[in-house]
């Protein structure tokens, strides 16, 4: 057990960070550009492990995994999930847009409501509103 | 149904100094300014063709002002409003019943002279004399939100399972906002131009019940309960939200 702490650990940290990702409002330029760093970084780590697939063997065993491609395997279900994550807090932003959007043509085509003048009458009756 | 005008006479005299006809003698004119004439009822309106209209036409025999926002109805529920005598406010596509809300509000907001607004439900399930009392509250200036309860006196009875629920959601509430109402989820509220202004409605769809209690907390907003009769019946308890809407509503709170 004890020689798997480390990617245990690493994990645990990184789902963590997930969790904390989903409910903490970040502004929409640093997460794009954490996207995009995080994007990149896979990229690179791909590469190299197409380039030298040993170098996966070695690091896998560093962190206490057996095989080169279970270390495979973690990595792409993190890679997943943190993607969904990601599309889904871009999806809501995407639908507080839509939605400011309708409701501007809503309004846009709403009718007008009836001026009232804050007069009333001199005889003492109340002016009745008239819906148009 | 006779109208029912919450009135404060206001007495005006000209002054003595005018040079008129009847200068030299004191004309007193009484003029009503019912609370009503300054009250818009915001009606989020989706398929509910079959009773939109009697609902308007009862509730504007109090209310004049009265602004239904559909929402990617379906059916006859646009005529129908129309046909009762409201105004029609129309979302492209259904946004959901939050996002009625906000639109509605804001069209209400936009007249001036109003200062009272009041959520009201299209299929009859809320009362008019609710509403009237509501206002009522409002108008002395004490408080900025009016929060319809079901659970403030023994008139209305939901259905076991419902009540439940109902009560775990308070709880739920109470905790994550520190606001405290008996009635999680009433849709029957009043609110000033202050409320009505600053509350955000962000949540599109069934969470917008929540984000508005929370947003009374956040705003410093003050609030009162008022006990309000909602009427089940076999048409509305048809359409009632069901129990899977509280998995959705809590997690469009949380992830954001």
């Amino acid at each position: 057990m004890d020689n798997q702490l480390v990617i245990k650990i690493i994990l645990i940290s990184l789902f963590v960070v997930f969790g904390v990702a989903l409910v903490l409002p970040v502004s929409g330029a640093r997460r794009l550009a954490i996207r995009r760093l995080l994007l990149l970084l896979v990229a690179l780590a791909g590469i190299l492990a197409i380039a030298f697939p040993e170098l996966l063997n070695v690091v896998a065993n560093l962190v206490g995994v057996g095989r080169g491609t279970d270390l495979v395997l973690y990595v792409l279900v993190v890679v997943f999930i943190g993607n969904s994550i990601s599309n889904s807090i871009r999806h809501r932003h995407l639908e507080r847009e839509v939605t400011k959007l309708a409701r501007n043509v809503a309004l846009s085509s709403a009718p007008p409501h009836v001026e009232r003048s804050s007069e009333q009458s001199q005889d003492g009756s109340a002016t009745e509103t008239t819906s148009p | 149904m006779e109208k029912d005008f919450r009135a404060s006479p206001v007495h005006l005299r000209p002054s003595a100094n005018v040079a008129s006809p009847t200068a030299g003698t004191t004309r007193s004119i009484s003029i009503v300014i019912p609370v009503t004439a300054s009250t818009w009822l915001v009606v989020p309106l989706y398929n509910e063709a079959k009773v939109v209209r009697e609902v308007i036409q009862h509730a504007r025999t109090v209310f004049p002002n009265i602004v239904c926002v559909d929402d990617g109805s379906s059916d006859d529920s646009v005529a129908e409003a129309l046909a009762g005598g409201a105004i029609v406010v129309q979302h492209p596509f259904n946004l959901g019943q939050g996002a009625a809300l906000r639109t509605g509000l804001d069209y209400a907001l936009s007249d001036k002279s109003a200062k009272y607004f009041v959520t009201f439900d299209s299929d009859g399930q809320h009362r008019v004399e609710d509403a009237l009392a509501m206002i009522d509250r409002l108008a002395t200036g004490t408080v900025d939100v009016v929060v319809g309860s079901r659970f403030l006196d023994q008139r209305t009875q939901p259905g076991a399972l419902k009540k439940l629920v109902l009560k775990t959601a308070v709880m739920f509430e109470r905790l994550s906002t520190g606001v405290k109402l008996t009635d999680a989820h009433n849709g029957l509220r009043a609110f000033n131009r202050t409320a009505a202004t600053k509350i955000r409605i962000d949540q599109n769809r069934m969470a917008h019940a929540s984000e508005i209690v929370a947003e009374i907390r956040r705003n410093d907003l003050r609030y009162t309960e008022m006990p309000v009769h909602v009427v089940y019946t076999d048409y509305s308890k048809s359409k009632g939200q069901s129990i899977w809407n509280s998995v959705n509503i809590i997690s469009d709170l949380y992830f954001k």
